[in-house]
């Protein structure tokens, strides 16, 4: 994984000295909140309902184990001993005190990582495909391009002030985990006549207004990727809205002036920039970035321990099941770590869960952790004969959870629980359903399926592009649900549609439940998916089932 | 028909540790609603509202809310500031934590 160098040090040093300062002057009273607030935006520092909030970046979702211990640490110091792993691939801490946050900050900065750019008007963390590098199903590992775009957009001069937020992600696979249609700018690495490059997408977004990327350009050489990129990031900064929060993002810039204008005008901003950069420069910083991302060597292990494992252990054999992926190396499989047991927070991990992982990380996993904006954790390149043993490990720590990509795997923003936007709550309502479908030992049989669960209309748990998308909102004081089906956030990237009224809180999980049950009654047989049913059958016994009982039981 | 004018409190959270807070008879904060100054006329809550306002170095983010007058004290009328004097649903975090502390 990328190394600093003494540039990115003396950089993070200089910028964390300046934040404790402007710490120090909000404390004495010498800066006002007002003035405040933009300075502790830019270093990820959020004031949520109960607390302040820490969001902390996590490059592409790329960790070693020295930086998860120094997590876990800092969650033992400063916070109440776990931490949230979010749908950007960040982590956040619930309850740093703004004294503590200079001291968290470098205690960061010892394993480099920071919090720069995680919140405000700026390019944010870029994300990636958490099984890089490692996916059978790869063309290329997206890490050092993602790596790339941070150095270029960190601290970047000219885009510290955008109309909105920007957040770009980038795979290496035709398989999309990235979301890339759902973000200000996906890439897609493809190779054409062999030249490596991207498809760009631009203006995808959820939110308030939830839109799936168009195309900007179908092949970009990769030794045109910051020239461009910059063009895009700075046509949106001059046509972007300023007057309108809720139409400043690069979607509405899409939407309002036409794919074609923006597409023009980025080509000819491209044009007149490409130019000024220095693409052997470029080219010779990204070869440097990828000598750091070299795949490890991977032996050939015997399959006995895992053979007779899956035979013997039923346990084993249902986390084999589902959270194992193909690697490349026959050899080797990926691990999916569920970070949502039944009942529990999605995304949460106290301190001793992370120090297990870093454990794990270095003795089976060549010293990689990757966190899936689907909050879990990945160990990427394990031998197949040490599953048995890394599933035994796990299992003391409550993370041999076997429900990757099952009903109980939720996504779930924090929701009004902890954010200071939400409307609605999403936590308790994940672990109700979690609990619900476990209590019924249902969830196995009903296979594939991903709810996935927002406190408001920003849509942070993805909602749109849930199989099952949960809204939580305030409908005069009372919180209130509205369901959406058959959203897809794959390379077959779709909306959810909603279904109808929503629910009351109390009413949810029953809501839940019988759109579960006719999915069940009406599938052909167990290999379809509650998402191909959907495609198959349409809204209407699904409408049916929601509201139909519904309606009989009304006064 | 015009809408009920209820009672309010301002409340805020702790510069330092971002707790929530209210301000209190004596014009301090408190950590419990129970003990938040009710404000029962506009121009009242509006003065207080602007002296809370100017104890920068004090709190952050003040407002005024409404509340319900019980006999066991002022009452959140909005779920969020029931979630708000109550802490998060999912641990017992924040004032649950401090409660069971002090009880």
């Amino acid at each position: 994984m990328y190394i600093y160098d003494d540039f990115d040090h003396a950089f993070l040093t200089e910028r964390n000295r300046q934040f404790r300062a402007q710490v120090q002057r909000r404390i004495d009273g010498a800066l006002t909140e007002d003035e405040f607030k933009p300075l502790r935006l830019m270093n990820g520092l959020y004031l949520q309902l109960h607390a302040y909030m820490l969001r902390v970046a996590i490059p592409y979702g790329s960790l070693n184990p020295h930086q998860m211990r120094k997590l876990a640490a800092i969650a033992d110091r400063f916070d109440k001993g776990y931490g949230h792993f979010t749908t950007r691939q960040n982590i956040q801490y619930n309850w740093p005190r703004l004294s503590d946050v200079p001291d968290i900050l470098d205690a960061l900065a010892e394993v480099g990582l920071h919090a720069i750019q995680t919140s405000g008007n700026t390019i944010r963390n870029v994300t990636s495909d958490h099984f890089a590098g490692a996916a059978a199903d790869e063309i290329a590992d997206p890490r050092p391009v993602a790596e790339l775009i941070r150095q270029w957009s960190t601290d970047h001069p000219e885009f510290q002030f955008l109309p909105r937020k920007f957040k770009v992600a980038v795979t290496g696979s035709e398989i999309d985990r990235a979301v890339t249609r759902a973000h200000d700018i996906g890439l897609r690495m493809l190779r054409r006549n062999g030249v490596p490059g991207f498809e760009v997408i631009v203006g995808g977004g959820l939110g308030r207004t939830p839109m799936i990327g168009k195309v900007l350009r179908d092949f970009l050489p990769v030794a045109d990727l910051l020239p461009y990129l910059e063009a895009v990031v700075a046509t949106y900064n001059l046509l972007g809205r300023r007057d309108n929060k809720y139409k400043a993002r690069i979607k509405i810039t899409v939407h309002e002036n036409g794919i074609e204008r923006v597409r023009d005008l980025v080509e000819a901003r491209f044009t007149e920039i490409a130019p000024q950069f220095d693409a052997a420069a470029t080219a010779a910083q990204l070869a440097r970035i990828e000598t750091m991302f070299k795949a490890p060597a991977l032996h050939a292990t015997s399959d006995l321990a895992y053979q007779a494992a899956y035979s013997a252990d039923p346990l084993f054999r249902a986390w084999a099941d589902t959270n194992l992926h193909p690697h490349r190396d026959a050899d080797h499989a990926i691990v999916t770590i569920s970070l949502k047991a039944h009942g529990e927070t999605p995304g949460d991990a106290t301190s001793d869960q992370m120090r297990l992982i870093a454990d794990l990380a270095e003795a089976y996993g060549h010293g990689e952790i990757r966190i899936s904006h689907e909050q879990n954790v990945i160990l990427p390149h394990v031998a197949r004969a040490d599953l048995p043993a890394v599933h035994k490990a796990l299992r003391v720590q409550g993370l041999a959870t076997a429900n990757v990509g099952l009903i109980s795997d939720i996504i779930a923003c924090p929701g009004m629980d902890y954010c200071a936007l939400a409307t609605a709550r999403s936590i308790p309502v994940a672990q109700e359903i979690a609990t619900h479908f476990d209590a019924l030992k249902l969830e196995h049989d009903i296979g594939p399926l991903k709810i996935k669960i927002s406190g408001c209309i920003n849509a942070c748990g993805h909602h749109h592009v849930g199989h099952i998308g949960i809204l939580g909102l305030d409908r005069a004081g009372v919180e209130y649900y509205q369901i959406t089906l058959g959203g897809d956030g794959t390379e077959d990237a779709h909306l959810g549609e909603r279904t109808g009224p929503g629910f009351a809180y109390d009413q949810i999980v029953p809501a839940i439940d019988r759109i579960v049950r006719a999915y069940l009654h009406q599938r052909i047989d167990r290999n379809e998916s509650f998402l191909e049913a959907y495609r198959r059958l349409g809204a209407a016994p699904f409408k049916a089932a929601l509201y139909e009982s519904e309606a009989a039981n009304a006064p | 028909m015009p809408r009920e004018t209820l009672p309010q409190v301002v409340t805020a959270n702790a510069l330092i540790e971002g707790d929530v807070v209210y301000l209190s008879a004596d014009h301090g904060w408190t950590r419990h609603l129970q003990q938040a100054l009710v404000l029962t006329n506009t121009t009242d809550a509006e003065i207080a509202l602007a002296e809370a306002d100017s104890r920068i170095s004090e709190v952050v983010g003040c407002y005024l809310t409404d509340v319900r007058v019980t006999a066991s004290g002022p009452q959140p009328v909005h779920f969020r500031e029931d979630f708000r004097r109550r802490g998060p649903s999912n641990y017992a975090h924040g004032k649950q934590a401090a409660a069971a502390t002090a009880a």
